[in-house]
């Protein structure tokens, strides 16, 4: 940003930054620690399942390093006012997750059953490909606002990706959750997208319905109570999500989609009473599939008594789908007690299936203990924080909604998969954003990633452009002097 | 390996991570940035390192539109402040450029206000530095203490500026 020597006589003067810390070289050194860690953990997964540093550290290290580069430079370039957090800490997760698929990858049990093995070059390769369109975004999107224009189109796009999977022949049925369309050999989660497009359409349309949810209110008990005819759009947001938990019974996706709902509905509205109604419904729905769907019934059962599976699962004669993972996740949590076993040394492949996916956080609770775990949390905690901030400093209403949803979202996504493999909520087919082996859901964070840079990069601009310049010119000229 | 490696090793790693987490913690605590809660009493500690460029007037600006208040000295105003409104506690730092108030998505401050146009009111610095406030032909009108604006007309330091629900002042 140069600074302008402007004559003082002009009004209009266009400025750079004068003094405002654009930060980025604190994002770079941050991102140079974050790069590091992951390889200092390869290099103990080596040492600890070998013997030796693994052959491909350099390559490893080199492609996050260059991935990590590129979208710093881009950033520079295209955001240089960016949040210099939000970068690092996902840079971060995203190495963590790669050692840990690649720790996986090194178990012959997982190999057997084709859960792993070469699952990290893959990975490496949807990050890649998450990175690119983390670029695109922050090249192509100038200006979030453009976003708002969009508004009714990414309602139908999101209808469109969430009912995808429902679709004959395209959806695919993996495990009982329909969440996956399958594109020739790919199978894709378009949930995962459609988080992102339902964000955008939630904050457009919030912000101008948004007095009348807010100003059209009795006082009851202390709390502001909706007229009849305005719990309306909740009233519709809740019907989807209750027909998603029913047909592609999936909790997490429901839970995910109504959930950032009530919260961009509170932030824009400031009622409470909004909260206590989205708690009260998502409770009646989910209690209520919950009582005539039975892959959500065995859900729930296996939540309520893991131990019960576990054993039914090992029975022979025993009929139905029983599962030993969640109790075997909860066992590898806890012998990893407070400092872990160490990277490469704990046995999480006994949760085979999606032991490096929906449960690859159990990994982590086996080889970093309680410390690991709690340093993993902070970190998503703060990438949640800095999306908050990003609306807090946000100055147009769009801005602010749309941050605080999607950081909302990927915060509530954390959630819902944490406390379902630590047993606290049941288990849903989600996966822990950055960490877990996937394509979709790499690619998609990343995005998310790219649209709250952009928005903070708004945020953070010093000296806002002066906008609507040929209009400030003529008022200018018909100035009474 | 031996034990006492792998065990080095695996404590190590640990305390990596939370050193990471702590020096991210540090730079949020260092970095305040753009709108600020409007604060009480000493302001000028906490975030000295970023806003002292901004905030101080002995710091010399880079930039002349500033400058040319000059001889006003300290008693220029440094940021524009919302004091009622849904924008309440934003902050817009002063630095010699024009600010557009109103509902076009393009303004400097976007008011969400049924009262206000889209094109409301702009705030200006003359030739000496002094702040101005001009209404664009608003339909509802922008009201300078209690008096609806007719003229662009000089802005006292700390005087309500109102347009709609919003009202906005200048602060040192």
């Amino acid at each position: 940003m140069s600074s302008t020597t402007n004559p003082p006589t002009h009004h209009t003067s266009t400025i750079g930054a004068i003094g405002a810390p654009s930060r980025r070289n604190t994002e770079l050194a941050l991102l140079v620690f974050a790069v590091v860690i992951p390889v200092f953990a390869y290099a103990n997964v080596g040492l600890a399942i070998d013997g030796k540093v693994p052959a491909g550290l350099l390559a490893y290290g080199l492609g996050l390093a260059l991935l990590a580069g590129v979208a710093h430079l881009v950033v520079r370039k295209f955001a240089p006012y960016a949040d210099p957090l939000l970068l690092p800490l996902a840079t971060l997760l995203n190495g963590l997750g790669l050692v840990a698929i690649w720790r996986l990858d090194q178990s012959k049990l997982l190999q057997q059953i084709h859960v792993a093995g070469g699952k990290a070059t893959n990975q490496l390769l949807y990050t890649a490909m998450g990175i690119a369109l983390f670029v695109a975004v922050l090249i192509l999107l100038k200006d979030h606002r453009t976003l708002q224009r969009y508004t009714y189109i990414s309602m139908a796009t999101a209808l469109v990706l969430l009912l995808l999977p429902l679709v004959p022949g395209l959806g695919a049925d993996v495990y009982g959750a329909k969440i996956w369309i399958s594109v020739g050999s790919f199978t894709i989660q378009p949930g995962e997208f459609a988080k992102i497009v339902l964000a955008v359409f939630f904050a457009g349309y919030l912000m101008v319905k948004r007095d009348a949810l807010a100003l059209a209110s009795r006082r009851f008990m202390g709390m502001y109570l909706p007229r009849g005819r305005d719990l309306g759009p909740i009233l519709v947001v809740w019907a989807i999500s209750i027909l998603i938990l029913v047909f592609e019974t999936d909790l997490g996706t429901s839970l995910l989609f109504f959930g950032m709902f009530v919260i961009m509905l509170y932030v824009a509205t400031e009622r409470t009473s909004w909260i206590v109604f989205g708690l009260l419904m998502s409770a009646v729905g989910a209690v209520g599939v919950a009582s005539f769907e039975p892959h959500i019934q065995v859900r729930v059962q296996a939540w309520l008594d893991p131990m019960h599976e576990y054993v039914l699962s090992r029975t022979p004669g025993v009929t139905g789908v029983h599962s030993d993972q969640l109790q075997q996740a909860l066992w590898a949590f806890g012998s990893g007690g407070t400092l872990g076993t160490g990277w490469g040394q704990g046995h999480s492949e006994l949760i085979r299936f999606a032991a490096n996916s929906d449960f690859i956080f159990a990994t982590f609770g086996e080889e970093l203990g309680l410390a690991g775990v709690m340093a993993i949390l902070l970190v998503y905690g703060l990438i949640a924080e800095r999306g908050i901030r990003t609306a807090l400093a946000a100055r147009d209403p769009f801005g602010k909604l749309l941050a605080v949803g999607l950081s909302g979202g990927f915060a509530l996504q954390v959630f819902v998969v944490a406390g379902g493999v630590m047993g606290l909520i049941p288990l849903t087919g989600m996966t822990m954003p950055f960490l877990a082996y996937g394509g979709s859901s790499v690619i998609a964070n990343w995005a998310l990633i790219g649209i709250l840079i952009r928005i903070s990069d708004t945020a953070r601009r010093p000296a806002p452009a002066p906008a609507a310049n040929p209009d400030a010119e003529m008022t200018q000229v018909v100035r009474p002097s | 390996m031996s034990e006492l490696t792998l065990t080095v090793m695996r404590l190590g790693f640990l305390a990596v991570l939370w050193l990471f987490v702590i020096v991210a913690v540090q730079v949020i605590r260092s970095d305040l940035f753009g709108t600020r809660v409007t604060q009480r009493g000493s302001r000028r500690e906490a975030g000295r390192q970023q806003q002292a460029p901004r905030q101080q007037a002995a710091t010399p600006p880079p930039q002349r539109g500033q400058q040319s208040g000059g001889r006003r000295g300290r008693g220029a105003p440094t940021k524009l402040v919302v004091t009622e409104g849904t924008l309440t506690g934003t902050t817009v730092a002063l630095q010699g450029q024009t600010i557009t108030l109103g509902r076009a998505h393009d303004s400097t401050i976007v008011l969400d206000d049924d009262y206000a146009s889209s094109r409301h009111a702009r705030i200006y610095p003359d030739r000496d530095g002094q702040w101005i406030v001009e209404d664009l032909g608003s339909t509802n009108g922008t009201y300078l203490d209690r008096s609806r604006l007719t003229t662009p007309t000089p802005i006292p330091l700390g005087a309500p500026i109102r347009i709609g629900k919003t009202v906005i002042e200048l602060r040192k």
